[in-house]
């Protein structure tokens, strides 16, 4: 039973039943955990809380009113608009990939399929910059299918289409890690009782199976779609940076930052930050209302 | 399932409402009526506030003349990258590069301009230049003066890496330039003198706007070496008391030129509108906004009346020094080149 | 756990049937005649092949043949050419040193989570997520104007000669804010899941707490702490949004590997570019499959150990 359910942000924390803290032994161990308790928060302060904490901090440096007219600056509203309708293609589309991957990886024996878990995986690990220069070597107007493209007119970089794909690629794995183990612990038998009392494919998936990962589909949709948003490396080679056009809110605040408009830069950056915080509120609303899930995993887990 | 209903529903009606903004974003569903035409211009970094001045003008006086409401689209980024984009692909109409080097990449790389592009508008098609300038900390505490005083012991200078920037290649050749014409100056004192500057640089950003955000907002180093545009206009946008502008007694001649890219335009079928708004940049109008957002205009007139601006400074052309850009490029920042074994390659 | 138990295939990527090397052999085995119950086998693995070309292999792929260009020796030898080996050496040294980093800390940090209560855990726990939701374009400018010498922590370093904008100090707390998700995630549902009681029978054994740590909990977490080191350091080798403001980009010194792609693409140079490129694909390949064979190693031994 291969567990990747451990490997992503997102999935199975096990919030432990309360635990027996029944040993009130000797004062110095509680001083170590104490201080190991100390350290671990200490790490995370420095390490993540401070560079959001700062990001609100500029952001409002200039005041509640700058901050609002830096947001609705129509260049920002158009990052913003460009940002929510890639993610609104590419979310559906690793959606639907995953459902497909988990589907035939979790139900089936076939060869290659360790392989076929890797490719999926490799994305993760490929830099931005790679994922953005292979799309322009594939598109570009000197890349294998350039020439073609230019003559039928179709644009593919350097317009939405380009930053479609270069996000797709870079949240490719998302949805399918999150499901496979998933699908994997939960088994076949439930979907071979429906199928034999009758019902059809689709059926016994939107009736038996969707139900019973639905809470893991979510955590993926999730993950996916904070990393869509906020892609930044990929998307920066395959833009254009037009202006109102192809600049999602990553880009944007590049462009603010190198503006020297410093409270614009960072109040735009408030926004994706705020999406961060949304997502990891949404994931922690998620874990509350499905413990059996989160049990299940952490059980799964070793 | 219930919920999951909901959700569902929910997110329909999301991905509907995303899509209806995406057919309202301009240039999706481009309309094609006559009254109305768009051209894209590509440039690079230092010109983003120059071109957001002149483009209502230009779209005025043209809507006037023509009767054809134009709007032109800005893309903005490092020059080189700027330049192999429009090679992979982008569309654009006309381009307003940072230095020659980039814009002869568009006639040999992809064949997109035709090699005399230089000659088609006047003053090497460039109707701006600048120099390269220091920006000091406020008083001038290091007492900068000259590029002789940059390798003086305790000084640190903020330059960008001239290898992925084109700005920073002027501001590399005219310390050479300098360090060469310099009584008892030759090709090797120069290299020397390099390879000492270079060591005074504690951060080679990836672009001029990088390395002017380090020096002006993180506090590092006493030298920033900048573009003359780009260190006005970062005095006026971050406050005129925190920095002083010091021009060295020998500088360079940055001349950012402009051209229409054949290809593109002919395919959209704006040659027209592309060409005029080319030639609107050399009008005194033009000249005037160039030098108001800190450009050296070109126009003797306009040049006499923005003396207090730009002062006069002894300065050579790439040509001059250095028998032009491909020559500077291939002698000096390929691989292996001159920057290269400043860094011991 | 038993009905999803699968044989793994013996070979990887077996030998290509005529459909392709990763539909299933014609012949089917018995463990997939078995899972033959279920419907839509053909549909989802058809899709998925043809998703996976379409977006990873087919686009990776013309990196390689874009390097090819340069034939063997020149590919030899842009990747050797110093510059570019200082780049990958801090690129891939960077991001070892903080996935080790992260172990210990991450370590620490799973362990506090799983073992204590105290107010606030919960958004402690959630905290952990950000540098994964967070632009990395945004956690590059925060982390640059946290540490560099007039910023909140950097100030107080500067006097005692740290310096870290700027130098390779700052491209390791970079990678190590991008990475700490990934091996504090790998760890806590192992740690969760730990027996306490094995624990306490080591301590009433007359086991010291060190002794415990050593020879009880983590052998038991050594797999998950090797893959969540493994994905971190992953995840870190690619980074470049976030190091590219804080790196202070000294050739030889505080370059990665990604900024030298930049620089070779600045100067036209597409096959020396897709050459790096390929070089740190690979290393992204072999990191992928080790993770997997390090996760079918641990499956094996708690299997081993259960079974």
């Amino acid at each position: 039973m291969i567990d990747r359910i451990a490997q992503l942000p997102g999935l199975g924390r096990p919030q432990l039943p309360p635990l027996p803290m029944i040993r009130r032994q000797q004062i110095p161990e509680e001083l170590g955990r104490a201080t190991l308790l100390g350290v671990a928060l200490l790490y995370l302060l420095v390490l993540v809380a401070l560079p959001l904490v700062i990001v609100f901090v500029q952001a409002f440096a200039g005041g509640v009113r700058s901050y609002l007219a830096a947001l609705l600056d129509p260049y920002a509203l158009a990052a913003m608009r460009l940002t929510l309708l890639t993610a609104a293609i590419v979310v559906p589309m690793n959606l639907t990939f995953g459902i497909a991957a988990a589907w035939a990886i979790a139900k089936f024996e076939f060869r290659g399929k360790n392989m076929l878990i890797t490719l999926i995986d490799v994305p993760f690990a490929v830099s931005p910059v790679i994922s953005g220069l292979i799309y322009v070597l594939m598109f570009g107007a000197q890349g294998w299918l350039g020439p073609w493209l230019n003559e039928h007119n179709i644009r593919i970089i350097f317009a939405v289409p380009g930053i479609v794909l270069a996000t797709t690629f870079v949240t490719f794995p998302f949805v399918a890690r999150e499901l496979i183990p998933l699908m994997q612990t939960q088994g076949n038998e439930e979907e071979e009782t429906a199928l034999s009392l009758g019902a059809g494919g689709w059926q016994t998936f939107w009736l038996v199976t969707l139900p019973k990962i639905r809470w893991g589909l979510l955590y993926g949709v999730l993950l996916c779609n904070a990393r869509a948003m906020g892609e930044f490396g990929a998307v920066s080679v395959v833009s254009g940076h037009i202006r109102g056009q192809t600049n999602t809110l990553p880009l944007h605040i590049e462009i603010m930052h190198s503006d020297y408009n410093y409270v614009g830069a960072f109040a735009t950056a408030s926004i994706l930050a705020m999406l961060a915080l949304v997502t990891l509120v949404a994931k922690a609303l998620l874990e509350r209302r499905q413990p059996e899930l989160r049990a299940r995993a952490a059980r799964q887990a070793v | 399932m219930r919920s999951a209903a909901t959700l569902s529903r929910r997110t329909l009606t999301r991905l509907l409402g995303a899509t209806l903004t995406a057919c309202t974003l301009p240039g999706w569903g481009e309309s094609k009526s006559a009254a109305r035409t768009s051209i894209l211009n590509v440039s690079y970094d230092a010109t983003r506030e120059l071109y957001e001045a002149v483009n209502p003008q230009f779209a005025a006086r043209w809507l006037a003349q023509s009767g054809v409401q134009v709007a032109i689209l800005q893309s903005h980024g490092g020059s080189g990258v700027q330049a192999r984009a429009i090679i992979a692909g982008l569309a654009a109409d006309v381009a307003t590069l940072g230095s020659a080097y980039d814009v002869i990449q568009l006639a040999q790389q992809a064949r997109l301009i035709p090699a005399n592009w230089a000659t088609r508008l006047p003053d090497n098609s460039a109707p701006y230049t600048s120099t390269v300038v220091f920006l000091v900390r406020r008083g001038n505490p290091k007492n900068i003066r000259d590029w002789d005083d940059l390798v003086r012991p305790g000084v640190q200078v903020i330059t960008p890496n001239p290898k992925s920037s084109s700005g920073a290649r002027v501001n590399y050749l005219a310390a050479w330039a300098w360090a060469q014409r310099r009584p008892g100056g030759s090709e090797a004192t120069a290299k020397r003198y390099m390879q000492q500057l270079y060591q005074h640089v504690p951060v080679l950003d990836s672009g001029a706007r990088g390395s002017t955000d380090t020096f002006a907002e993180r506090g590092i180093g006493d030298v920033l070496i900048a573009w003359e545009s780009e260190a006005l206009l970062a005095r006026k946008k971050l406050g005129l008391d925190r920095v002083e502008i010091v021009a060295p007694s020998l500088s360079m001649l940055a001349e950012p030129p402009v051209t229409v890219v054949d290809q593109n335009v002919d395919r959209h079928g704006t040659r027209a509108v592309a060409q005029a708004y080319l030639e609107f940049l050399y009008t005194p109008v033009c000249q005037q906004i160039i030098a108001q957002n800190f450009f050296r205009p070109r126009d003797p007139a306009v040049q006499q009346q923005f003396q207090a601006l730009f002062p006069a400074v002894k300065l050579v052309t790439i040509d001059q020094a250095f028998g032009g850009w491909e020559r500077a490029q291939h002698v000096h920042f390929e691989d292996g080149g001159v920057f290269d074994q400043i860094y011991g390659q | 756990m038993a009905e999803a138990v699968q044989t793994w295939p013996t070979r990887v990527g077996g030998a290509a049937s005529p459909r392709g090397p990763w539909t299933p052999a014609e012949g089917a085995t018995r463990s997939e005649r078995q899972f033959r119950v279920l419907p839509g086998f053909g549909l989802t693995l058809g899709y998925t092949l043809f998703y996976v070309s379409l977006i990873v292999l087919l686009p990776l792929s013309t990196a390689f043949v874009r390097s090819a260009e340069l034939g063997p020796m020149q590919f030899w030898h842009v990747v050797t050419a110093p510059r570019v080996l200082a780049s990958l050496r801090l690129s891939f040294g960077a991001s070892l040193l903080a996935a080790l980093i992260n172990a210990v800390f991450g370590f620490i940090i799973a362990w506090a989570l799983a073992r204590s209560r105290f107010p606030g855990r919960r958004i402690f726990d959630a905290m952990i997520d950000l540098p994964f939701a967070l632009p990395t374009a945004v956690a590059g400018i925060a982390l640059t104007a946290l540490y560099a010498p007039n910023g909140w922590i950097g100030e107080l370093l500067a006097p005692l000669g740290i310096h870290v904008a700027f130098t390779p100090l700052g491209v390791v707390v970079a990678l190590a804010f991008v990475s700490l998700p990934f091996i504090v995630r790998t760890l806590q549902p192992v740690l969760g899941d730990l027996d306490l009681e094995v624990e306490l029978a080591a301590q009433s054994l007359g086991a010291s707490r060190l002794q415990t740590l050593l020879w009880v909990v983590l052998p038991t977490i050594w797999p998950a702490l090797l893959t969540g080191v493994a994905l971190g350091f992953s995840r870190a080798v690619g980074e470049y949004g976030s190091v590219i403001f804080i790196a202070g980009n000294i050739p030889k010194v505080s370059e990665i590997a990604p900024l030298m792609i930049m620089t070779k693409l600045e100067q036209y140079q597409y096959g020396q570019a897709t050459a790096i490129a390929v070089v740190m694909l690979l290393a992204s390949f072999g990191l992928m499959f080790g993770i997997n064979g390090l996760q079918l190693w641990a499956q094996a031994r708690t299997r081993g150990r259960r079974g």
